[in-house]
């Protein structure tokens, strides 16, 4: 059963078109990994099926409601982790897990256990009181992954969850994450720049480049498509070795993209 | 519901009590103004026979810290956006109405005690307000005009990507809506175009009412000024959600 659909989804950013009619679909309870160079439009789509970007035309259903027309019902199925910071600098450690449980309707009791757990789990524990601006680069990630953990979505969303962190999180995380979608059947929606860990993560894979959809299927199917012994290699034989810069405004991957001129 | 726009209001006035640098910076500019304006300007106004200047002053001044106040606090979504924050609180399970009413309210709050700071400055250097009431009907008025600007602050924040765009902001609006307000001259007497000008600024009511409850004397009058108030704040909380509900990462 899907529990993410996607249909004809565009986005144009002026005459750019970031995400060019793409169509997939999610199964409920699976582990689906979205891969692709920079500025190939991942996170505009992760940005337009969290409600905070509008398409520029075509449909996502999350969990039975429209992320367009009905915005506010789908945000309550859906939990994400964000690329880039998104943690307030002048709150502490815990008053920003304690704001997100706020914010997720988390009732008082639960909300403390799982914020204490969690940062035990990301050893912030000691931290708690202190402001987020006076943590490193490193911390203020694991804070994060802390705090995206705390309520249990049907739908989670990672972006580039294991940027920036060390082994020893990462391995939590994920086995944290496969007992949320053991336990209450969560789906897992990632992406990454890190294909091994999609390939032994992911039971499906998508692979978007510039914009468009260039295969879906589970990891062996791609490697069979391709004729690749590995994920990486597929996902090379099908975007190409050329690198992308890394821009991460819609103007930005504009003017790249007009330089490097389209790929036929 | 009401615990969401809670923590959203706590939030607001946990940065604003932990940003000490701002407290103390933004009281120092009424004080200067209380100082070089109501001194050095008071024998003129005296002779004028326009009467004690600080007295007529001091409202204006109460009004100025608060239009600065609520608007920078508004503006912050910028800041939120420039930071991440906002996409944190965009994704969550809450309306676009909820937030905006959150954060145009801890905005308020925030201005409203500037305005309670600057009072008590104003009194420290020699201002009387005529009555307690009249105190207290003050702080009902000073709580509207932060209202309105903290959703204005709002309105503005919802259209900027970033502050590039704050230096145009300051310079031709709210530095206009201050000088252009009579916080600091007498209406009376001021030329056509500059008092079509101040009849269509809202900060002008909220600085008359607040003269008129401390000072004694109103230009427009309790009721038109609090019937200007309240209409301008619903117009502001209704065009502030408006294009915050349009808000896009």
């Amino acid at each position: 059963m899907a529990i993410i659909e996607v249909k004809n989804l565009t986005k144009k950013f002026g005459d750019f078109v970031a995400v060019d009619n793409i169509n997939f679909e999610v199964n409920k309870g699976e582990f689906f990994a979205f891969l692709g160079p920079n500025g190939a439009g991942k996170s505009t789509t992760i940005k337009m099926m969290t409600t905070i970007l509008k398409p520029t035309s075509g449909n996502i259903v999350i969990n039975g409601h429209d992320a367009v027309k009905n915005s506010d019902r789908a945000r309550q199925t859906l939990g994400i982790v964000f690329q880039d910071q998104s943690l307030d600098d002048e709150l502490t450690a815990w008053e920003n897990m304690d704001f997100h449980g706020v914010l997720y309707d988390i009732p008082f009791a639960t909300r403390r256990e799982r914020a204490q757990q969690l940062l035990e789990f990301v050893e912030l524990w000691d931290q708690r009181d202190n402001l987020v601006k006076k943590f490193s680069g490193g911390m203020k990630r694991r804070l994060e992954i802390a705090r995206g953990l705390m309520h249990h979505p049907k739908v989670f969303f990672l972006d580039e969850p294991t940027l920036g962190l060390d082994a020893q999180t990462r391995r939590h995380m994920w086995s944290y994450l496969k007992n949320l979608n053991k336990d209450e059947h969560t789906t897992v929606f990632l992406t990454t720049h890190y294909i091994e860990e999609a390939e032994q993560i992911a039971q499906r894979v998508a692979i978007i480049d510039r914009g468009k959809i260039a295969a879906i299927g589970t990891t062996e199917e791609l490697k069979r498509k391709t004729g690749a012994a590995s994920l990486e290699e597929a996902f090379l034989k099908l975007t190409g070795s050329e690198i992308r810069e890394e821009l991460s405004d819609a103007s930005g991957i504009q003017r790249m993209r007009t330089f490097h001129g389209p790929k036929k | 519901m009401f615990e969401k726009i809670y923590i959203l209001w706590l939030r607001q006035l946990k940065r604003y009590w932990r940003s000490k640098p701002r407290i103390i910076g933004s009281l120092g500019q009424p004080l200067l103004f209380l100082l070089a304006l109501g001194y050095g300007m008071g024998s003129v106004f005296q002779q004028a026979g326009q009467g004690n200047y600080l007295d007529f002053l001091a409202p204006g001044i109460i009004g100025m810290s608060i239009i600065f106040t609520a608007i920078f606090s508004g503006i912050e979504i910028i800041w939120d956006r420039q930071f991440g924050f906002l996409k944190e609180v965009l994704v969550a399970p809450i309306s676009r109405l909820e937030i905006m009413i959150g954060h145009t309210l801890g905005g308020a709050t925030v201005a409203f005690f500037q305005g309670v700071i600057v009072l008590f400055i104003s009194m420290a250097v020699g201002f009387r307000p005529i009555d307690l009431t009249g105190v207290f009907l003050a702080l009902g008025i000073m709580f509207l005009t932060a209202l309105l600007f903290a959703a204005f602050g709002v309105a503005i924040a919802s259209r900027l990507n970033d502050m590039q765009g704050f230096q145009l902001i300051m310079n031709f609006l709210i530095m206009p809506l201050f000088f252009l307000s009579g916080a600091l001259f007498p209406l009376q007497g001021a030329p056509k175009t500059l008092s079509i000008i101040a009849a269509a600024d809202p900060l002008s009511y909220g600085v008359d009412a607040l003269r008129g409850l401390l000072a004694g004397t109103y230009y427009y009058g309790f009721g038109v000024d609090v019937a200007a108030l309240a209409g301008a704040t619903v117009l502001s909380v209704a065009v502030g959600s408006y294009l915050f509900s349009k808000i896009q990462i």
